[in-house]
This record gives C-alpha cells, structure tokens and sequence, in this order.
C-alpha cells in the first residue's frame, strides 16, 4: 500500500465468558463463549441458523449488547472505547451490502474518510487503490450501486469496510446472495486480498464448505450459542469433538481432509511412478490426485512442477495423508 | 370590494363587446396593468407558502423522526389546520394580522404542513434497512445517519409533497384575495362583480396555466436532486 494510509497492525479478538440474552428469550442466543481470534487470522462462524452467529459478530461491534462477560481488541475492552470509534476501527461487510443508493462508488468508499477529515486528494487517492484491490475499473467510482451487479456491490462493500484500514473486520455472510460461479470468484480474490493486507476477521457462514475454504480457524456453534468446538479445518475434520460437529461438517469429510492438502506436500521424491501414470500439478490438491488417480486406473499419479516431475504419489499415500494423526 | 361602477373603464377597449367571454385585445391592453402585476404576486405568494412550509416541515419531521410524541402530536396538529374551511382560516386570522399578506401566508402554509410534514417523516422511515444496518456498523452517528442517508434518501417523496403542495396552494391563493388584494385572485373577484367576462376567464386560465408550468418545474427540479433514482443498468 501507498503512503496514503499507515499500515496499521491487525490485533486478536478474545472472546471471555460472553453470554447474550435477548429480553424475553427463554434460552441465550449465545452461551458463555471463550475463544481468541489470533491477529491476522480469519475465523469462521458456523452453526445452524439461530445458532447465533450473527449475535456473536455484532457483539464485537456492539450493534448488540451484552451483559456478562467481555470481547477485547489487542487486549483493549470494546466497552473501553467510545462505541463510534470502535466502529470506524472494525470493516463491515453483510450480506445485503447496503450501500448508500444515493451516493456514487466513490462517495460511498469515502464516507468514513471524509468523516475522519482526509483530504479530497488523500480520498481520491485511497479510493483508486480500493478499486484496484477488489478489481473494479476505477470508473466505476462515478457510478450509482443500482448500476452494479450483485457481486460488483459486494466488491465496492469490501472496498468501504477497507477505506481506512482497519485492524478488524466483520463479514456477515458476505457472499451468501451470489450465484455460484461470482461466489467463487470473490471467495478467491478475498483470500488473495487477505494474504496481502494483514486482518483479523470474523467471517459467518453457514456453508462448511465456505468456511473451509474461507478460515484458519472455524468455530462451530449449535442451537443455544454454544461453541461446539473450535479449531483448524483440518482438527474438525480429523477429530470432531462429537456426533454433532462430526454431522455438520459432513460425512465426506475424509474427501474434504484431501482437498486441504497439496500433492507437493505428500510427494515422494524417491519413487518413480509408473509408465502409465497420469500427471498432476503439484499444486493440486490431494482430492484432485485422488481423482486423477481413479479416473485413470493406475496405481499411482506423477507429481509435476511446470515441466519437472518431482516424483510419484500412490494411493497408499493418499490415504494414509489423511487418516495418519494430525496433531 | 368596490362597486360594479368602478370596474366599467376596465372593459373599456374599444372592440370589446360585454358579451364576447374572451376578448384577446382586453388582454393584451391590460397585461402590464392587471394580469401581469397579479401573475407575478401570484407567484410570490406561492414561492413564500412552499418555502416556508417546506422548511418548518422538514424541521419538524427531522426532530419528529426519534420522537413518536412529537410526529403524533405535529401530525394531529397539521390535520388539524387542514380541515378547517380555507376561507374560515383566512378570516380567523384577520383581526390579528389584518388585510394584509400575512394572512394569506399563514393560512397557505398552514394548508402545506399536513402533506409536507408527511411525506417527509414517511420518506425519512423508509429507507432500505440493510443501508442503516452498514452505516450503523461503520460508525456512523444517529444524526449523521439521520441527515447523511435518511435525509437524502426521502428527496423523491419530498419532492412529491412539494409538487402536489404547490398546486394546491396556487389554487387556494386564488381564493386569498377575498382577503388581501393580491395576486390573480384580486382580478377574478373584481371581475365577477361585472357583466364582462373576460378578466375572470383570463385570470383562470393563467392560474392554471401555472399551476401546469409549476409542476413541470418541480418535476424537474426533483429530476436534478435525485439523480441515483434515474440510472440503468
Ligand atoms: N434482536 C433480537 N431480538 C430477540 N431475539 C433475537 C434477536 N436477534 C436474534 N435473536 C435470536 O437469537 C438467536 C440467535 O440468532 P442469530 O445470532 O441471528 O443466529 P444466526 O446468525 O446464527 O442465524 C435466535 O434464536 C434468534 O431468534
Ligand atoms: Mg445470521
């Protein structure tokens, strides 16, 4: 980034003991939640719906109160802040987008900017840049959201929450409203965007699938708000803390284990595949070798690296990649 | 009022029979003398009732927006002052304001305040919900989200009161000048003490007439503030 915004370094967010109980409600929407985001980690939420994953997204910004127990930042108290500044220093993103329809891509990207006293350059500037990152043409910027497609509104949504860089970011199922194919598309750009941009984010889903692809870390809630378990895409598929867990993320879940891996990382250099053996990229993951492997019929794949074979990959490997401990 | 006998000159050109409804030479012999002068009073008169109904309006719908009591208690209160007889409000307040333009203001703006105030609160109350959830969690204040998006946002339903506020109060100002002589309703009551028509035709015709050309201007003045409602895919 440019010398239009400082850097600014993402914090972890600790949940500590976090009950929330809406007025009226029998059971709490959430249920004594512990858990830390490490800085510059994405953690997904996911549960059924009224699982109370939005509950607990908006308690980190406080459109929702709480009563008992504390979220902090960097290790400072959400409740040690003025609640307006908290907000401008948490990205936004929810599913309907909600962008302002009477202002233009450009006035919508600078509303927190302008209302932080920036500059008409240092906006003009910041907002080219935002474009850039989530690939809009920056002449989208003179443009109303009602000329944008859906996904373009959730690329110039992702852009407003960045304006001004902050540490946190908030994303409500943010591409729950897209057709597949725009899904994947922004899904990946996201990904590529967080590797660039240091963030700690609270991403809700209900798509295990999503949060898969989406997190370092998922936490899991069931009905109640209770966390199920919380932990890397690989310890819930590996070891599911229960029958529920074990049920939400699926019963393919040895199959979703493959997809989290790369070839280049089980390849053995020494063995030298078979004359049949189809290729496959080293990049790849094991689920795509797995394929490969049994489309073809051979006892093993040949792991390419651009034009260089790195060796070969047999089905004994595939399986025991997964199934061997992962702790 | 006058007497008929006074009007007589009025009619005085020289090709006009009493019994022709519409003599265009009349016309053109008294437009700098009546009907220009009373259009332009018209006018103003109108302009003033809008403006200052307009503002105390939005005013109000703004400070009405978090305060239920108050939208309640202004929303009976304009009801109010819209059902009572044009011509009863005009004369209620002469003995305090007299003949004068005053009256006639006080009682076109009053009739201004149900619609504007109305239309305002409903277009504040409607804007898309997912819109103040993202200004919410950026961290926009209620008043910066109040006057920011909600304001903005309710120019289409303003601009709908204005326009229908602006034709009624240009055909209730007609009736004002049984109060004050002003505007094109002075030549269409002196016209109807007469046996001559023309003056009171005449007069009509050009009160609707801006009453047309109004509508067409507010439209397109709505048409300039609210650009985003009018683009494409
Ligand atoms: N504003 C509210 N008032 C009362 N109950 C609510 C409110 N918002 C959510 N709830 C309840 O809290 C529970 C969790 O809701 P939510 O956090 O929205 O779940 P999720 O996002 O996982 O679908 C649900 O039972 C829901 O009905
Ligand atoms: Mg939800």
């Amino acid at each position: 980034m440019s010398e239009t915004t400082t850097e600014r370094p993402a914090a972890d967010i600790v949940f500590d003991h976090v009950t929330k109980r809406y007025p009226g409600q029998e059971t709490p929407a959430l249920d004594d939640l512990s858990m830390t985001v490490p800085a510059g980690e994405t953690c997904c939420l996911v549960g059924p719906s009224g699982g109370g994953k939005t509950t607990a997204m908006k308690l980190v910004n406080r459109l929702i109160d709480f009563e008992s127990g504390d979220i902090t930042i960097g290790g400072n108290s959400i409740r040690a802040v003025d609640v307006t500044t908290l907000r401008r220093d948490i990205g936004y993103v929810i599913q309907q987008v909600g962008l302002f329809p009477h202002m233009t891509i450009a006035g919508n990207i600078a509303v927190i900017p302008g209302l932080l006293g920036w500059s008409k350059d240092r906006i003009r500037k910041r907002t080219d840049e935002l474009l850039d990152l989530v690939r809009l043409d920056r002449s989208f910027g003179t443009r109303y959201p009602a000329q944008l497609s859906g996904g373009q509104q959730q690329r110039v949504g992702l852009a407003r929450a960045l304006a001004v860089d902050p540490p946190v970011m908030l994303m409500d199922e943010p591409f729950g409203a897209l057709d597949p194919i725009t899904r994947t598309e922004i899904q990946d750009e996201f990904l590529n965007l967080e590797s660039e941009i240091s963030k700690t984010v609270i991403f809700v889903t209900h798509d295990i699938d999503e949060a898969i692809k989406m997190g370092d870390k998922i936490a899991v809630l069931r009905q109640g708000g209770v966390l199920a378990q919380y932990g890397t895409a690989d310890e819930l598929l590996a070891h599911p803390a229960d029958d529920y867990v074990a049920d939400f993320v699926g019963a393919d879940r040895g199959l979703k284990r493959l997809s989290l891996r790369r070839m280049r990382e089980v390849v053995n250099g020494s063995a030298a595949a078979p004359d049949d053996a189809p290729a496959v990229d080293a990049d790849a993951s094991l689920r795509i070798g797995l394929s490969t492997l049994f489309a073809s019929g051979a006892s093993a794949v040949r792991v390419t690296d651009g034009g260089r074979v790195l060796g070969a990959v047999t089905l004994d490997q595939l399986q025991s990649a997964v199934t061997r401990s992962t702790s | 009022m006058g007497e008929p006998t006074q009007v007589i000159p009025v009619f005085s050109g020289p090709q006009c029979a009493p019994s022709n409804p519409f003599c265009w030479d009349w016309i053109t012999a008294n437009w700098s003398s009546i009907l220009g002068p009373s259009l332009v009073q018209h006018i103003y008169i109108t302009l003033i009732a809008v403006v200052v109904g307009l503002v105390i309006s939005v005013a109000a719908a703004l400070f009405a927006f978090s305060r239920n009591w108050f939208a309640g208690g202004f929303l009976a209160f304009s009801t109010f002052l819209y059902t009572i007889p044009s011509l009863a409000f005009f004369l209620m307040f002469v003995p305090i304001t007299g003949l004068s333009l005053t009256t006639i203001e006080i009682g076109l703006t009053s009739y201004t305040l149900l619609l504007l105030f109305r239309n305002t609160l409903t277009g504040l109350r409607t804007v898309p919900r997912s819109a103040v959830e993202a200004a919410e969690g950026m961290g926009l204040t209620p008043q910066q989200i109040l006057f920011r998006i909600r304001l903005p946002l309710a120019l289409p339903s303003i601009m709908a009161g204005v326009r229908i506020a602006a034709v009624t109060v240009i055909s209730l100002a007609t009736i004002a000048a049984s109060v004050a002589p002003l505007g094109l309703g002075k030549p269409i009551f002196d016209a109807i003490h007469t046996l001559f028509d023309t003056e009171l035709v005449a007069a009509a015709l050009l009160t609707i007439a801006l009453a047309l050309v109004t509508d067409v201007i507010v439209v397109g003045l709505q048409y300039l503030v609210t650009p985003w409602t009018r683009v494409r895919r």
